[in-house]
């Protein structure tokens, strides 16, 4: 699993994040050197969405740095995606969503055509390639998102409890899409609540609760046998607050 | 009573004649109220996507102001207007009261607040969902407001469609830029004012039915030609 | 799929606005030449303007704009340099027009008359009195709903001193039964018919008011009752704008015997609404 991934590895050190005087991220330090699939794992209000979108460079960090690579955070969001908890789709066709991001990158009509097509086959979307967005199934759309990440062919995609709101068909679905988007090289780091789901995808987790990073494991050593005790009882399925 | 079938008998009368007065009103009435809408548009849609979307000192007093401007009373625009465009005024020398330009400026002007709050509406709603796929997909501020106005619209539409609800209706400002000179600045809500200060209440009651008409003809027009659009703005 | 479509979209508003603004810009320029008249109400309202102007196009090829409002709106616009010719007819205020260098003269065009409309009951009892300083007098006294126009227009100019000739300006403990309606003749003819109230109106816009309900005309005939219209040319040297020649020939014409005639030929519902008075001075 090392690689020469140019994004990596990813160097968060010391970052807190304040929002309203109320810390969400404290003082945060680890470093993320293989590709694959990272999950943050943790109960909700852990802040592990906080601490994926300050990693993409959504929002200020209040203290800390973090590097991907040789880059400061600020510079590379253009060779990353990001799929949110709720997807976020343009009132538009699934092809004119995809559309739209590769626009933005400058992409000319004729590779845009190419790359539509291809990334909604990649999804399993060809069919529905002509639907408004927003009609589609919570699963459709999910995938949406994913395959319009993959439409920009980034180094680094982050999702966001992508599957939060799904059921277990849409779920698989979009697990699989993740899964081969970490297959093709890329680095994929996801936060999640759902421990069988980590169980089912990570390569690594990260355990947080109240905003603070308590283990980083390699994913069967995790799931063994944390050496964190709070860690112990969440994957015990105890309800840890 | 009377009045109403009387009103109804002479509205059915003016249309099925295609009275060529009448149509030279009805035809009026729309080119001052479209191309102050359309004009009112072009720049009302920027400008409030641009108050959404870009915090500046005093944001919300021109909030405020944008929402209060939409009462504007139209006999005080049309005095406004007026007097800037009166031979002594300031813009006097450009010869446009009582034309159908000035008209088209005094409408211009009570739909502009109406466009502009709506959109600046719509666009910071929008903007609060997209935000921040917007910035993680890295658009810039142009490309963020085409794609908000883009998207927000069917809203927008029905905010253009409320701006020229309220330019065809206006009476107040058309009647004092205008003068409500025959063949010249006569629209169809000046002539309602004059039939009825003539005491022919039919008449002008059965022109207020038209013009009804024509609105519900208008929108109908506008919401089937965007209808396709619309379909996927859900 | 969406570029080609906003694009299209924003270059069919640009035309569109740029069209409409264009054609507006060239029709409102003048096409052959256009004066603007401002007159009162009356004169528009019972179609004699209708009737005049487009004999007057046809004999001249000047096109008469007319701007009707009442005659005091109608001189502040003219004092504005907002229109060429005046048509009005309060004496005294076109007067001071002219001598406050507004208007270059006062020419007398026609006449017609006021009445005293008012409901079929008659509470007041004024009907077939021809002294109307009396009838109003009894309106006032029985207190019977009256309706000014109070607009500061020629009519309402010559109710208050109608009402002066009594020695009474309606006050606060008037309200009661005179009320003002601030609008135009056939909005104030409108108002009466609903609350069976008196009015002073002119003969023309009466005759050709359409919503007479139950008003009759009840006081008609004093001398004091006459309504002489004149006509000014708004003073060029004051406004270079003006259109003076042309507004002189629209002048000329309305007081030539061609014109003086077609006024007195002008018929609503078989009656004469205008009386001419430029030809014979002593008429009057």
């Amino acid at each position: 699993m090392q690689s020469q991934h140019h994004m990596l590895p990813l160097v968060v050190n010391g970052v807190s994040y304040v929002a309203n005087g109320k810390a969400i991220i404290e003082d945060v330090s680890f470093t993320i050197h293989d590709a694959g699939l990272t999950i943050l794992l943790g109960p909700n209000g852990a802040g592990k969405s906080s601490l994926l979108k300050l990693c993409h460079g959504l929002w200020p960090l209040s203290s800390g740095s973090i590097r991907w690579g040789d880059a400061d955070v600020q510079d590379v969001k253009q060779k990353q995606a990001m799929v949110f908890q709720r997807p976020v789709l343009l009132r538009r066709s699934a092809a004119e969503n995809v559309d739209h991001v590769l626009k933005l990158r400058g992409a000319s009509s004729a590779e845009r055509a190419r790359v539509i097509e291809e990334s909604l086959q990649w999804a399993g979307l060809a069919n529905i390639a002509d639907m408004p967005a927003r009609k589609l199934s919570g699963g459709e759309q999910q995938s949406l998102t994913i395959a319009r990440a993959w439409a920009l062919n980034p180094e680094v995609l982050l999702l966001d409890e992508p599957t939060a709101n799904l059921d277990p068909a849409a779920t698989r679905r979009v697990e699989d899409l993740i899964r081969s988007f970490a297959e093709a090289g890329k680095k994929v780091i996801m936060a999640t609540h759902n421990i069988a789901q980590a169980r089912r995808l990570a390569d690594e987790v990260l355990f947080l609760n109240h905003g603070r990073l308590l283990e980083q494991a390699p994913a069967e050593q995790f799931m063994s046998g944390p050496s964190d005790p709070l860690a112990g009882r969440f994957i015990a399925g105890e309800l840890v607050e | 009573m009377n009045e109403f079938s009387n009103a109804f008998r002479t509205a059915a009368h003016l249309l099925v004649e295609m009275d060529p007065g009448l149509l030279e009103v009805v035809l009026l009435s729309l080119r001052v109220s479209l191309s102050a809408v359309i004009l009112a548009a072009v720049f009302a849609l920027p400008l409030g996507a641009f108050v959404a979307l870009t915090p500046f000192p005093g944001r919300r007093g021109v909030v405020i102001l944008m929402n209060a401007m939409m009462s504007l009373p139209p006999v005080v625009v049309g005095l406004v207007i007026y007097l800037l465009l009166s031979r002594t005024g300031p813009l006097g020398t450009t010869g446009l009261l009582f034309t159908p330009t000035a008209m088209i400026i005094a409408q211009c002007v009570l739909v502009f607040p109406i466009i502009a709050a709506l959109t600046r509406q719509t666009v910071f709603d929008l903007h609060e969902e997209y935000d921040e796929y917007l910035r993680s997909v890295g658009a810039g501020t142009r490309q963020k407001i085409a794609t908000l106005l883009w998207d927000g619209r069917a809203r927008l539409l029905t905010a253009i469609l409320a701006g020229f609800g309220r330019a065809i209706a206006e009476v107040g400002a058309v009647i004092i830029v205008g003068g409500n000179i025959l063949h010249s600045t006569r629209v169809m809500t000046t002539t309602i004012a004059l039939e009825t200060s003539k005491g022919d209440l039919g008449m002008a009651l059965g022109l207020g039915i038209i013009l009804v008409l024509i609105a519900v003809a208008v929108n109908t027009a506008v919401v089937t030609i965007g209808g396709g659009a619309n379909q996927r703005t859900v | 799929m969406e570029k080609p479509r906003k694009k299209l979209l924003a270059g069919a508003m640009v035309l569109a606005s740029l069209a409409a603004l264009g054609s507006y810009t060239l029709l409102s320029s003048p096409k052959g030449t256009n004066i603007t008249l401002a007159s009162t109400t009356s004169t528009e309202n019972s179609g004699l303007l209708g009737y005049l102007l487009p004999i007057f196009k046809g004999d001249s090829g000047i096109g008469v704009r007319v701007v009707a409002v009442g005659t005091g709106q109608a001189m502040r616009m003219a004092m504005k340099g907002d229109a060429d010719v005046v048509l009005v007819h309060h004496r005294p205020s076109e007067e001071l027009f002219v001598e406050e260098g507004y208007g270059v003269e006062r020419i007398s065009v026609m006449h017609n008359d006021f009445i005293i409309v008012g409901p079929a009951s008659d509470p007041a009892g004024i009907k077939g009195v021809t002294d109307v300083a009396a009838a109003l007098g009894r309106i006032r006294s029985s207190r019977a709903a009256f309706v000014s126009r109070g607009d500061d227009s020629g009519t309402h100019k010559r109710e208050l001193s109608l009402w002066a000739t009594l020695g009474f300006q309606p006050g606060d403990d008037d309200r009661d039964w005179y009320r003002e309606s601030g609008s135009g003749q056939g909005a104030t003819l409108n108002v009466a018919s609903e609350m069976d109230a008196y009015c002073l109106s002119d003969r023309a816009s009466w005759v050709t008011f359409g919503n007479k309900r139950g008003l009759e005309l009840l006081v008609e005939g004093d001398p004091l009752l006459l309504n002489p219209y004149s006509v000014i040319l708004v003073n060029p040297q004051k406004y270079p704008h003006i259109k003076a020649p042309e507004g002189q020939q629209f002048i000329d014409w309305l007081v030539s015997e061609r014109g003086q005639q077609l006024i007195a030929a002008f018929r609503v519902e078989g009656q004469q609404l205008f009386f001419p008075d430029a030809l014979d001075p002593t008429e009057e």
